[in-house]
């Protein structure tokens, strides 16, 4: 059966979100073969659509509106709604990012449909859309089906391929006037803490600093290190209550969830917390003084040793290996 | 002010996890209050202490709920409910625990209702959000901080690390992030006022409600756990030669640098 797909574009700072790629490639799948429209919402976002279709929407629908220049529930809503109906389609794909765990549920209760949240995958089997997530802080996995109307996903970043990119692809773009009133919540001020650069939830490799990096200062041999990889800095909750790095670096149950290609763990002993972030990244490496430290278990690589010895000698390493090749 | 709070009793997931027959095994597992309802617990017992008014607790679940409903009453919560819907409902999801708590709160003049911002075995996050559209009443989650003053409301969200400062209004629904408070134990007098105070237990027939009404709209097919991971190597020798070895596993086995 083929089916019509609307896959919201995030953006960020102006530029779309690679999760938005992954949500069109999870669209694909739901589609069957029918077509998958972008939607962008926000002010001044239409030239964002080519991008859309290079990863593969068919084509995309814009709500402009000065009122959309930042998230907020009510205006996102008023927009998504005005474009869902319009279009009626069978599926929904957004992101699992603030703004998708935000809006998502809000969407869902409004059309009285399910909302399979979170999916790290989706195929299709036995006639059905078969979404995969994790359940029980990632210890275990369940596959689920919509049985009753839209088939509404949000998607974890970083777990489903998005399609290679096709600067030959071209499709119709509409925009949809949208009159956005009444927004009850109103954002007054947004203090930016999350890094510059690589986005952490997003980021191929990431080198995260426990309370065993010992101080704000520790940091920076990890940030060497990930200069020279291209990642991303993260840390535990340790970490970040002893102030030696600001919580928006923060992985686990409460901060963000990632799934880079490689995890380097420093100094951090994992609690069942911090795994609920990091757990189903493709390559976990574990650097810690002590051997009997949780987090070896779950490593696929460990170095039993002082991170502050090790990880500059790491450092070293991959830049020789980079030279190389 | 008229304060709820929505409490999940949730597994405690730092337990080991085994399934048997399909399901998840809850044999003497032990379970808690989700540790963000924990917050949302805590944050309306302050408002209550700060505005005057009365803080209700609500779970959807069974009897085995009174455990943990009796805890935020120790906590210092004034009432509980608890909506059983054992013998009501077989298969559920977050639209059927949302439409639920919604139909009893509809006529209730809500000011305020906390919950946690996900529940940390489901792993949704739905329910907060579904239930504020219900209700139709602005909601705004994951907060880390609540002023009230008068029907203003100021709120600090945490998006991904940001911080947004967001003024709203009362009634609201807002769900808890870690940093909003540290929550208190149950002191022994609360531990005793408890067993006196009043835990409501309805069914679906009392919110007019029925099976029909509440009917999942999405499925589990099948559970599992992930694929055992091979224990891991754990290198050893010269510290040099075990970053070395480290860097050609890391280019050559695992191929992600
Ligand atoms: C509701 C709730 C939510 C939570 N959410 C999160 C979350 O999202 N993320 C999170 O991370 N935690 C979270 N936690 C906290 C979690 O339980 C742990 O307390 C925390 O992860 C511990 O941080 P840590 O591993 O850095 O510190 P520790 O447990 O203190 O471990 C430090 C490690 O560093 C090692 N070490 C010390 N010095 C060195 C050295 N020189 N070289 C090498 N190794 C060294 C030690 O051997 C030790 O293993 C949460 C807790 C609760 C209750
Ligand atoms: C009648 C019934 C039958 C069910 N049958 C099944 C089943 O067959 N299979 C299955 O896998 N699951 C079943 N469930 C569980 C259900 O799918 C979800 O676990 C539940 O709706 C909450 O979703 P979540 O765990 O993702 O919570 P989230 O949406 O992540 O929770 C966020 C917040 O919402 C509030 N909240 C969530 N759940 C409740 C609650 N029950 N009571 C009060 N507040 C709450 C809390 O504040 C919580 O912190 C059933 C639930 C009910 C009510």
């Amino acid at each position: 059966m083929t089916r019509k797909v609307l896959v919201l574009g995030e953006t960020r700072d102006g530029s779309l979100r690679n999760v938005s790629f992954e949500a069109i490639a999870a669209g694909k799948t739901v589609a069957e073969g029918g077509e998958v429209v972008g939607v962008l919402i926000g002010q001044n976002v239409s030239a964002l659509s080519a991008e859309l279709v290079q990863y593969g929407a068919d084509r995309v629908v814009v709500v402009e509106d000065e009122k959309l220049n930042q998230y907020t529930s009510d205006g996102f809503a008023q927009a998504l709604l005005a474009v869902l109906e319009k279009e009626s389609p069978e599926g929904l794909v957004l992101g699992h990012t603030s703004l998708g765990k935000d809006l998502s549920p809000r969407i869902a209760a409004k059309l009285s449909s399910g909302l399979i949240s979170d999916a790290t995958a989706v195929d299709v089997a036995g006639g059905n859309v078969v979404f995969t997530r994790p359940i029980y802080s990632s210890k275990a996995f369940e596959k689920k089906i919509v049985t009753d109307g839209l088939i509404f996903a949000t998607v974890r970043p970083n777990n489903i391929a998005p399609l290679a990119k096709d600067e030959s692809r071209a499709g119709e773009v509409a925009s949809l006037s949208v009159e956005i009133k009444d927004l009850r919540a109103i954002i007054k001020e947004v203090v930016r803490k999350a890094s510059e650069g690589v986005d952490l939830s997003e980021a191929k490799v990431v080198i995260s600093g426990g309370r065993g990096v010992k101080s704000a200062d520790g940091f920076e041999p990890l940030k060497e290190l990930a200069k020279v990889l291209g990642g991303a800095v993260g840390a535990s909750r340790g970490a970040c209550d002893a102030d030696y790095c600001d919580y928006s670096l923060q992985i686990g149950q409460t901060g963000k969830v990632v799934t880079p290609d490689l995890y380097i763990a420093c100094g951090i002993s994992g609690a069942i917390q911090h795994l609920a972030g990091m757990s189903n990244s493709k390559v976990i490496v574990a650097i810690n003084k002590d051997p009997e430290a949780n987090i070896f278990k779950v490593a696929d690589y460990g170095i039993v040793g002082d991170l502050f010895e090790v990880v500059p000698l790491l450092t070293e390493e991959f830049k020789k290996l980079k030279v190389h090749s | 002010m008229n304060i709820y709070v929505l409490l999940k009793r949730t597994f405690d997931t730092e337990e080991k996890i085994t399934i048997s027959g399909g399901k998840i095994n809850e044999d003497g597992a032990e379970f808690i209050i989700n540790p963000y309802d924990e917050y949302a617990v805590e944050e309306a017992i302050q408002v209550r202490d700060a505005n005057g008014g009365e803080v209700t607790v609500i779970s959807v679940g069974t009897e085995e709920a009174e455990k943990q409903l009796r805890t935020a009453l120790a906590m210092g919560a004034d009432k509980a409910v608890l909506i059983n819907t054992e013998d009501d409902v077989e298969n559920g999801d977050q639209f059927t625990t949302a439409k639920i708590l919604a139909e009893y709160l509809k006529d209730k003049e809500v000011d305020l209702i906390l919950g946690g911002n996900v529940a940390i075995d489901g792993g949704s996050g739905q329910v907060g959000p579904r239930v504020a559209e219900l209700l139709n009443i602005p909601y705004v989650t994951t907060i880390t901080k609540l002023e009230i003053d008068g029907t203003t409301v100021t709120v600090t969200r945490d998006v991904e690390g940001d911080s947004e400062i967001i003024e709203t209004s009362l009634p609201l629904l807002v769900t808890a992030q870690q940093g909003l408070n540290e929550p208190r134990y149950p002191s022994l007098p609360g531990i005793m006022k408890a067993k006196k105070k009043p835990l409501a237990e309805l069914e679906l027939d009392d919110l007019n409600l029925e099976e029909d009404d509440v009917e999942a709209k999405t499925k589990t097919i099948e559970i599992y756990l992930p694929p055992k991971k091979e224990a891991g190597k754990v290198l050893s020798g010269d510290l040099n030669d075990q970053v070395k070895e480290l860097v050609h596993l890391l280019h050559t086995e695992a191929k992600v640098v």
